[in-house]
């Protein structure tokens, strides 16, 4: 066991965890934080496959601006934070709750199946090749083969941006709250671009 | 093997104290030079010149009694100050903070991990910053943190992505995202980031004095209508180390600044340890200057200057630089 394979089952458990636990929680500040938790051990593991790229762009951009808006929203919202939500809304069927979770159960285990788990476990998987990963090469591949789809992508959320724009905007002028509907048109800008 | 473990932890024991230290006397640097913009003396009593002052605040703090309020979130409550200083620390990885030297006879670098995406893992790190102070305000379980905390974040959103900005007309220049290619790039005067994107230079400067919620934009924890914000309900060690965190980061980005736009260690005549040193304490000087000029913004103002004058400037300085490394083809 090699010090890669302690790096990657600490960071995994700890990924898991943070998820598991995201989910387990009644309060949603604490749901946030475990979530941040969650997001910086999956960076570790795209960090040790060689994409530091990605893993630091991860960091920047869900655990430290994304999940910044959410604690945000949240603290505005719900600022009883200890408060806990009560029942959730029952707005599923049993039936349809059960299928969806035995399909992604499934979905999971022929995942975990097909996945090279004992060459991972034994470092046998190999090293990347030179370069893999680097920012050149992500942003070669991002503006030669896959052009489009980024392209496509800051479209969406262009319109996303506009979205939010004309819902905040749509209430009536003169309302007291004017100031803080531009606030708030700010901050989902903000959440969209990034 | 061994050997690298040892200079490496060496390295980091020595970095992490110099830190440290910096940190404990750049409080002493602010009250002495706010005292003397104020026609005061300062602390003068502990040691000559008040020098052993910061060492006895710190002894004081640590003797005071820990109070942790009934309505807070206990863990977080005393968490968030460790979540805040962290990150102040880590940026310091990747600071390259003197040339390669050779000490007892090992070849040793001047800096602790030369990563290939530098820059990027700084913004990492300060990103995360911000959770320090909300988590504070949140934990305290009183109105003012509450607000503090909530400012923090508005106002952490709002400036991060000018200040993220500001830095792509220096990549662009640099074609790289290393720290230390970045100040090998800087090896001549007139070859300083500074000169060739000084707008950008501007802007990650007010960015980072509002990252590090230093005044004129210390919102989150102004102490005339907030009662200082995100730490009011905290108290000895636990206050004192948000106070080192605050110092810590405005050491962090007075080293990026170095780095980034005065050559970093670069300079002639002295070593190249000190040169970094005297700039990084310039700009330290200069954000106490600023505290002792300017007064306070108010939310709004500091809201609109993000959004409506910093951001489209570091746009319309991104798209410049862009264009203007396209047409001049200066990278090739």
């Amino acid at each position: 066991m090699n010090l890669d394979t302690v790096i990657f089952i600490v960071s995994a458990v700890v990924a898991v965890f943070g998820a598991t636990m995201m989910i387990a929680q009644r309060n949603p500040v604490a749901s946030v934080l475990y979530l941040i938790l969650s997001l910086v051990a999956q960076a570790v593991c795209y960090v040790q496959l060689s994409a530091l790229f990605l893993g630091a762009i991860l960091v920047v951009v869900y655990a430290g601006a994304i999940m910044v808006l959410f604690l945000f929203v949240i603290m505005l919202l719900n600022l009883r934070g200890s408060e806990d939500l009560g029942q959730p809304p029952k707005a599923l069927s049993r039936f349809t709750k059960y299928t969806i979770g035995i399909l992604m159960t499934l979905e999971l285990v022929f995942i975990i199946k097909g996945a090279p788990l004992k060459a991972m476990a034994t470092g046998l998987i190999g090293k990347a090749p030179d370069g893999f990963g680097s920012v050149e090469q992500v942003a070669r591949l991002m503006f030669t083969d896959y052009l489009y789809p980024f392209e496509l992508t800051g479209v969406l959320l262009l319109i996303a941006v506009v979205g939010a724009v004309v819902v905040a905007k749509s209430r009536k002028p003169g309302d007291p709250e004017e100031t803080q509907t531009e606030e708030t048109a700010g901050t989902n800008t903000n959440e969209a671009g990034s | 093997m061994l050997e690298i473990i040892i200079i490496g932890t060496l390295k980091v024991i020595a970095v992490v104290v110099v830190v440290l230290t910096c940190c404990a006397y750049s409080t002493l640097l602010e009250r002495k030079v706010l005292a003397y913009m104020q026609h005061r003396l300062g602390p003068i009593y502990a040691g000559p010149w008040g020098l052993m002052q910061p060492i006895a605040d710190g002894i004081k703090l640590m003797f005071k009694e820990d109070i942790v309020p009934d309505r807070s979130e206990r863990l977080m409550f005393m968490l968030a100050p460790i979540v805040s200083f962290i990150p102040a620390l880590l940026v310091f990885a990747v600071v390259p903070f003197s040339s390669d030297f050779s000490m007892f006879g090992y070849e040793i670098k001047g800096v602790l991990s030369d990563l290939n995406i530098g820059v990027l893992y700084i913004f990492a790190i300060t990103s995360l910053s911000v959770y320090g102070l909300v988590l504070a305000g949140w934990s305290s379980g009183s109105k003012y943190s509450l607000l503090g905390g909530i400012r923090s974040s508005a106002q952490m959103i709002s400036y991060e992505l000018s200040y993220g900005l500001s830095i792509v007309g220096v990549i662009l220049f640099a074609n790289t995202l290393s720290m230390t290619e970045i100040v090998n790039q800087q090896a001549s005067f007139w070859d300083m980031f500074i000169f060739r994107q000084p707008l950008a230079f501007l802007l990650f400067l007010t960015c980072g004095i509002a990252e590090t919620n230093r005044l004129p934009f210390d919102l989150p924890e102004c102490e005339s209508e907030l009662a200082a914000g995100y730490h009011t309900e905290y108290s000895s060690m636990r206050f004192a180390t948000f106070f080192v965190a605050e110092y810590g980061y405005m050491l962090a980005v007075s080293s990026v600044a170095t780095t980034l736009f005065l050559g970093g260690w670069q300079g002639p005549f002295l070593p190249p340890v000190i040169w970094f040193l005297i700039k990084v304490f310039g700009f330290m000087f200069f954000y106490i200057w600023l505290r002792a000029t300017f007064p306070r913004f108010r939310y709004d103002q500091l809201m609109a200057f993000g959004w409506k004058v910093l951001f489209p400037l570091a746009l319309a300085n991104t798209m410049g630089t862009a264009l203007w490394v396209l047409l001049t083809d200066s990278v090739n």
